[in-house]
């Protein structure tokens, strides 16, 4: 906890320190029409940069063995945070490559969770994956009209 | 006067239409609420980008609705899986569990929906009344009264929150600081952008609420290795009204815990305090205080009636003042801004029928809402016995829709996830997150607020201390911003040991 700790305490402390460059740069003083734009951001980081630092010296004092999250305890969490980043690197990967639209990517990206963790079987992982992104295109494009990234698929369909 | 106003009120809250969106919001929210991962803040933000098309009384009629049935489904987690879908519902497990381990769910449930339905209604009964005079004293307030105001609501998080003053502080300013990225509306600058196209929209308000409460609390309950294992249910029409037989003895723990609801619920995160607040209160003056823990019907009664109270309560601050008393209430006003209307007191000389419509819409949407989740409380049960594994990619599947719905654009799919992230890491160090989200939607309203009453009193910082109101209103922040370094002063001055330490909520 302690490390976790001194270690999110200073991120926030060089991100303060980010903003205080940047608000410097834009002008932290008065302008024509009263405070420049760097006013407000300058005195929130020089702030949060006194308060990280407080954060660093109380965490320095403590004396907490607890660690931030044990290895089998991680596991889990990893097990969730990497499909999630597949998932979205599936539905549009950055760059000038395009990817496969979010209803493929999420039925790919359900599929693969129920089979990998769930242990489902897979006839439920089939009709699951191919069942719920036709049901959530209706809901979304044709229902509420809110446009999601698509892909080839949709537009072999012809959308 | 008043009276009128709430009829004009409830001729929009009662056309078809509404009524329909209302069963739909409550339907949804009490879904959103019994999902683990997907609370009332978050489900809001999700929906919010689907409403940008509706007329903004239906759109905050949806919204609502999901907050109330959000409220309500958070009661049937805590009672029959043991699992407190927000932090407000953690004292309602201490005695609603046992009740459902001793089959007596049914019990438990009527009397935890009659008496948030009771603490509800006293709120929106008071906020009828109360509203429009708050609302025609904050029409006197300029630009350093509303700042003042900011800077109470900020200071209650940092004083009363319970948790590390110091971190609370830091992740208001983080808040702040988020919301100045992109275009500087007043002078045209762009700031914190470093040169990068994406940063110019900024972080949206919905992407972070949707990242922190989402995903970070989904990767949370996965650390944990959370298991759901419910208790029956046995709801029928008998135990309904066989526990309604018995609800009236406990008047006195309904009016009390109405009362600290609503007084606590007005000031931001004061939902739970105020449920474990009604809990103490109500064991202590109880004939079976030893039952208390075990499986008490009032034990149950007494959480319930304060967080919804104060759940309502919230809304108070938010259509008068334009100052959000929760996060949910934060995301809502974050709607109100999408919709071009001015949040704060202009709304009720500008547009009655949208704030009337809402206040009627209260009391028509927690009727509906109660009748709901009685009668369908098997069905809200039977979604958290839907596999884990099918689950938690349905739920990030759901966020990614809504985030990526708030501008069209991919990166905010990629803040999601950085922002789930952030949330599970500061979940785990003690850094509150609902300061966080409110400091980012209230960010350009403090700070246009600051601005123009520096430029007021020509760059001195004297004006918030020598108007008369704002100068109250700032002594007051100032104090609630010293109170956790005064209190262990005054604690070694009077001899009276420190207490023990908060247990934290997750």
């Amino acid at each position: 906890m302690r490390t976790a700790d001194l270690v999110s305490a200073a991120l926030l402390m060089a991100l303060g320190g980010i903003v205080i460059y940047d608000a410097v740069r834009i002008g932290v003083g008065w302008g024509d029409e009263g405070p420049r734009s760097g006013f407000f951001p300058f005195w929130l980081a020089a702030l949060m940069v006194a308060i990280s630092a407080a954060i660093i010296i109380q965490a320095l004092v403590s004396r907490s063995k607890k660690p931030f999250v044990t290895r089998d305890r991680f596991v889990p969490v990893f097990k969730v945070l990497a499909p999630i980043a597949g998932f979205i690197v599936v539905t549009d990967p950055p760059g000038p490559w395009s990817g496969l639209g979010l209803y493929v990517a999420g039925g790919l990206y359900l599929g693969f969770y129920m089979r990998w963790v769930g242990r489902h079987d897979w006839r439920s992982v089939v009709a699951l994956s191919f069942a719920v992104p036709v049901i959530t295109f209706f809901i979304f494009e044709t229902w509420f009209l809110v446009p999601m990234p698509k892909g080839p698929v949709e537009t072999w369909f012809g959308y | 006067m008043g009276l009128e106003n709430l009829l004009l009120g409830f001729q929009v809250a009662l056309t078809p239409f509404n009524i329909f969106i209302a069963v739909i919001g409550i339907l949804l929210g009490t879904i959103i609420g019994v999902l683990p991962g997907l609370g009332g803040a978050n489900g809001v933000a999700i929906l919010l980008p689907l409403t940008f098309t509706m007329p903004p009384t239906s759109a905050i009629i949806l919204l609502t609705s999901i907050y109330w049935g959000a409220l309500f489904g958070g009661a049937i987690t805590s009672i029959l899986f043991n699992i407190p879908g927000e932090p407000w519902s953690v004292a309602t497990t201490f005695d609603g569990y046992p009740l459902a381990k001793q089959g007596r769910s049914g019990e438990a449930l009527t009397a935890a929906f009659t008496s948030s339905f009771v603490g509800a209604f006293f709120s929106i009964v008071l906020i009828t009344f109360f509203a429009p005079i708050l609302a025609e004293v904050a029409l006197k307030f300029g630009p350093p009264e509303f700042f003042a105001i900011q800077l109470l609501t900020f200071s209650s998080f940092v004083g009363l929150g319970g948790g590390n003053p110091l971190k609370s502080l830091v992740t208001i300013l983080l808040g702040f600081i988020l919301a100045t990225v992109g275009l500087d509306i007043v002078t045209g600058q762009l700031r914190l952008t470093f040169g990068f196209t994406d940063m110019m929209k900024g972080f949206d308000f919905i992407v972070a609420v949707i990242g922190l409460f989402g995903i970070g609390e989904i990767l949370l309950s996965v650390e944990e290795g959370l298991k759901f294992e419910g208790a029956k249910t046995s709801m029928n029409m008998r135990v309904v009204l066989d526990t309604w037989k018995i609800l009236p003895r406990y008047y006195r723990t309904f009016v009390r815990g109405s009362i600290i609801g609503f007084w606590m619920g007005f000031k931001p995160g004061g939902a739970t305090p105020a449920s474990f607040m009604s809990y103490a209160f109500a064991k202590r003056f109880s004939k079976n205080a030893e039952k208390f823990g075990k499986g008490e019907i009032e034990g149950v009664v007494a959480p319930e009636t304060a967080a919804h109270a104060a759940g309502v309560a919230a809304m108070l601050p938010m259509i008068t003042l334009g100052i959000p008393g929760s996060p949910t209430a934060a995301v809502m006003l974050g709607g109100l801004i999408i919709w071009g209307l001015q949040p704060g007191p202009m709304l009720f000389v500008d547009n009655p029928d949208f704030v009337w419509g809402l206040i009627a819409s209260m009391y028509t949407g927690n009727v509906i809402g109660v009748v709901m989740v009685l009668a369908f409380v098997p069905f809200f049960a039977a979604i958290l016995r839907v596999p884990f594994a099918i689950l938690t990619p349905l739920i990030v599947v759901v966020c990614a829709i809504g985030a990526y719905a708030v501008h069209n654009s991919m990166i905010d799919i990629w803040y999601m996830l950085i922002f789930g992230v952030v949330g599970y890491v500061f979940k785990k160090l003690d850094y509150p997150l609902a300061p966080l989200v409110l400091a980012l939607v209230l960010g350009d309203l403090a700070e246009n607020a600051l601005r123009q009453s520096l430029i007021m009193s020509q760059g001195s910082l004297a004006i918030f201390f020598t108007r008369p109101i704002a100068g109250a209103i700032t002594a007051a922040a100032v104090f609630f911003f010293v109170l956790p370094i005064i209190t262990p002063w005054w604690r070694r001055l009077k001899g009276s040991p420190a207490p023990a330490s908060q247990t934290p909520l997750h």
